[in-house]
């Protein structure tokens, strides 16, 4: 398949180009795989998540820089206390990419399409706190109201992933609010964007955003091909760089390269703890018990994995929240401290002892378990290397086990046949609330014992409780104690043990002006309408 | 024997020494980490240098030969076995083991044998110990790759068994079993040491792409594949992190060089 949008409208840009004297610019970076999509309410992907932040207009934008929400479409809005109704006042004179005039109405028809459960939008799901939908009212054709069924908690922050549609464009989603256009589309090779010439920012002087004119997205899968082709100068940026390759090209390009500091990625290890497992009972009673898992996390030396695998680009992890999520970072806790002493002394409390340097429990059993990770990640597979020396340290034995992701998803979702797993973890959002998959203890991806009838033990049961809490509750100093709590609770408890949290590592173009990249995505092009992209002429090549 | 067929004996011989006595003077350095040399380069202590973990690049080469050196070759012979066995009693039974045989055989060379290894290892218990993680991993590879040299030794019995030796032996009264066991299979031997000469290089090749996919044996044991991974990372390869890679070509050329020639003995 192959789609072609406005050819004319290259051709026009060209034209202006050569008319005004203008040398048209453009952003060359790379995209991991094929965007599934370019309708913007059904992404759910990384990569059409590029396209959707690139081209997408939205109500409002999550500065990634200082994280606050910011006006965009909607010059401003105003919520009632409950957290169920949310008004927008719009921008006046704005166009659609198309020139179909921007209202109230679109944003309704967004709003409609997003909650239909027709649509099967992933962006929806965050929206649904009851089965009642949304009322939606346009008062004026600049004001529109939206009542949903229950307070949804951070309800403004989530209008950043809604890019608004047109309900009147002849050309239905290809018609766009944001910076940039799709123009082409080459299945397997490449994305072209084009500058939306209706965008309706400008800098402070007046000019017109976006500064660049094309952006060109070549689909590239092999990492080690981008990092050369950045080398060459055929790329402007690299999102999300390893280590390795960060210091592969800090080597050659030490200006090229920027460590923005902690991301909200990390590295975590937890135990299986669902009752029905099939591991034998002492296995089991070892995995429930908190003081193991805590010997456990404090024999870990984080910093060595940090400093080894990481080449310090990552620092030793505190529990769920990053450093990098300024306002819901617990910063009262401090990671597990790796000190084997301590390890040794709750394993003995436990009735765990050592012999010939081996570790055995009360019932005489050695302490062995397997760890599971995913094949094919170097990173992954170096960490489990060293816990297994670190775990050394305190008799236990680890067996490392390396499987294919669907195998290992299997079974560590379907047959629960597995003891420990060492895998990563993303916070996209910000909010606490996107949690709510993971922490409720009924949930299916509460990890080491999901989908609980009722809470197993009764620090679960406190967690639930906050959980929901903080998720009805409107008043963000309320809920942030709430979920200051949860990760108290999860520092305690170490149902999952956090092992690194990751740098984020990106690699910008000399010719590049204005990037500043951030640890949120899309790190290095977040404030895309800004970048400029320094004209190379014969006499400053 | 020419002086290169000597030559490379010699060096499988070395290799096979060395890598297979080389626990006694590394004793545990292939898994110990030197947390605070980790890449260090090639030096008196550590003469290939250490890896990203800081563990001895030499010793865990050692040990690989050593590994490869024992178990490919182990592989080789049981997957040989095997092959003889089916091949040889579809060949000179016939009938619907043989038919049956054909089928098994088709089918099994007909399967993607890399999704399979990958299936067939997901299915493995997961608390295994390193070391046996390793003889399963080899013992799944003789268990998969005894098809093709099936398929040749079906057609050295189907051809022995009508040969004009077979025949007289027959007409002078021979059983079949006499037959299978004096005539038969003696003259098989030449084909089942050219095919077990040719499975070991294969087996090591084998490992050697599952090892690259960090699919071999689990830490902390060192494979050729898994030292092999160090290639993965174009920029920052440097000369001694081939040594694995030569090790591998070397040997390989060995056991082509020295492999003896599939004839039939007439």
């Amino acid at each position: 398949m192959k789609r072609r949008f406005t050819p004319l409208a290259m051709l026009a840009l060209a034209l202006y180009g050569a008319l005004a004297g203008h040398t048209a610019t453009e952003l060359r970076f790379c995209l991991r795989a094929d965007p599934k999509t370019f309708d913007p309410l059904l992404v759910d992907d990384g990569d059409s998540e590029t396209i959707r932040y690139l081209t997408g207009g939205v109500l409002i934008r999550i500065n990634r820089k200082n994280q606050q929400a910011t006006p965009e479409l909607a010059a401003s809005w105003e919520m009632d206390r409950q957290g169920q109704r949310i008004t927008f006042h719009l921008r006046p004179n704005l166009k659609f990419s198309d020139g179909t005039p921007f209202s109230a109405d679109d944003v309704a028809f967004t709003m409609k399409r997003l909650m239909d459960p027709a649509t099967h939008s992933p962006t929806a799901d965050t929206f649904r706190s009851s089965d009642v939908p949304p009322q939606i009212t346009v008062s004026s054709p600049l004001t529109v109201s939206i009542l949903f069924g229950a307070p949804v908690a951070g309800l403004e922050r989530l209008f950043d992933q809604v890019a608004i549609t047109s309900a009147r464009s002849p050309i239905q989603t290809r018609a766009v609010l944001g910076p940039y256009v799709v123009e082409e589309y080459k299945p397997g090779a490449e994305v072209l964007l084009g500058r939306n010439q209706n965008y309706w920012k400008v800098d402070a002087k007046g000019t017109r955003l976006p500064y660049i004119d094309r952006i060109r997205l070549d689909i590239q899968q092999n990492r080690d091909i981008e990092q050369v082709r950045f080398r060459r100068g055929e790329l402007d940026l690299i999102n999300s760089l390893d280590p390795d390759a960060f210091d592969n090209l800090a080597r050659v390009s030490p200006h090229s390269v920027v460590d923005a500091g902690a991301s909200l990625e990390s590295e975590m290890m937890w135990f299986n703890q669902v009752p029905s497992a099939p591991l034998p009972a002492y296995k089991l009673a070892w995995f429930n018990s908190s003081a193991f898992r805590r010997a456990v996390s404090e024999a870990i030396n984080r910093s060595d994995l940090c400093r080894i695998v990481y080449r310090g680009h990552a620092r030793p992890a505190e529990g769920p929240i990053s450093p990098a999520n300024r306002f819901w970072f617990n910063a009262s806790l401090k990671p597990h401290a790796y000190d084997v002493a301590s390890a040794k002394r709750r394993l003995e409390g436990e009735g765990f002892r050592l012999r010939n340097g081996l570790l055995y429990d009360r019932e005489g059993h050695q302490v062995e378990f397997s760890l599971l990770t995913n094949a094919g990640n170097r990173n992954r597979e170096r960490i489990a290397s060293m816990l297994q020396q670190d775990l050394q340290t305190i008799g236990i034995r680890l067996n490392v086990v390396t499987l294919d992701f669907p195998s290992l998803i299997e079974r560590i979702t379907q047959t629960f046949n597995y003891e420990a797993c060492l895998l990563g973890l993303t916070n996209l959002d910000l909010d606490p609330s996107a949690q709510m998959n993971v922490w409720l203890s009924s949930a299916p991806n509460h990890q080491w014992n999901p989908n609980q009838k009722q809470p197993a033990t009764a620090w679960e049961a406190e967690i639930d409780k906050l959980m929901r809490l903080q998720a009805s509750d409107t008043q963000a100093e309320a809920r942030k104690r709430a979920f200051d709590r949860v990760q108290q609770i999860v520092w305690e408890q170490a149902p999952f043990l956090y092992l690194v949290t990751k740098d984020s590592l990106t690699a910008i173009s000399p010719e590049l002006q204005n990037a500043s990249p951030v640890a949120l995505t899309p790190q290095a092009f977040w404030n895309v309408e800004f970048l400029r992209k320094r004209v190379l002429t014969a006499g400053n090549r | 024997m020419k002086r290169s067929q000597l030559l490379a004996i010699l060096v499988l011989v070395l290799l096979f020494v060395t890598g297979v006595t080389s626990g006694f003077w590394h004793a545990d350095s292939h898994s110990r980490q030197f947390r605070e040399l980790p890449g260090a380069g090639p030096s008196a202590a550590f003469p290939l240098g250490t890896d990203e973990l800081g563990r001895d690049r030499m010793a865990r080469l050692l040990f690989a030969t050593g590994i490869s050196l024992v178990l490919a070759p182990a592989a080789a012979l049981a997957s040989t076995l095997l092959a003889a066995f089916a091949g040889g009693t579809a060949g000179y039974f016939g009938g619907w083991w043989d038919r049956c045989t054909v089928r098994i055989i088709d089918l099994m060379l007909s399967l993607p044998w890399l999704f399979l290894l990958l299936a067939a290892r997901s299915l493995l218990p997961l608390n295994a110990p390193p070391a046996a993680s390793l003889v399963m991993t080899y013992g799944l590879l003789a268990a998969l790759g005894w098809a093709g040299p099936a398929r040749i030794m079906r057609a050295g019995t189907l051809r022995l068994r009508r040969s004009d030796f077979a025949l007289q032996a027959s007409a002078q009264g021979c059983g079949e079993f006499r037959i299978l066991w004096r005539q038969v299979i003696p003259n098989l031997k030449p084909v089942l040491l050219a095919q077990l000469w040719t499975t070991i290089p294969v087996f090591i090749l084998a490992e050697a792409n599952l090892g690259l996919l960090g699919l071999s044996a689990s830490e902390p044991f060192p494979t050729w594949g898994n030292l092999l991974r160090e290639l993965q990372n174009p920029f920052a390869v440097r000369p001694e992190t081939f040594a694995p890679l030569a090790v591998v070509m070397i040997c390989v050329a060995c056991f082509k060089l020295t492999a003896p020639p599939q004839e039939l003995s007439s």
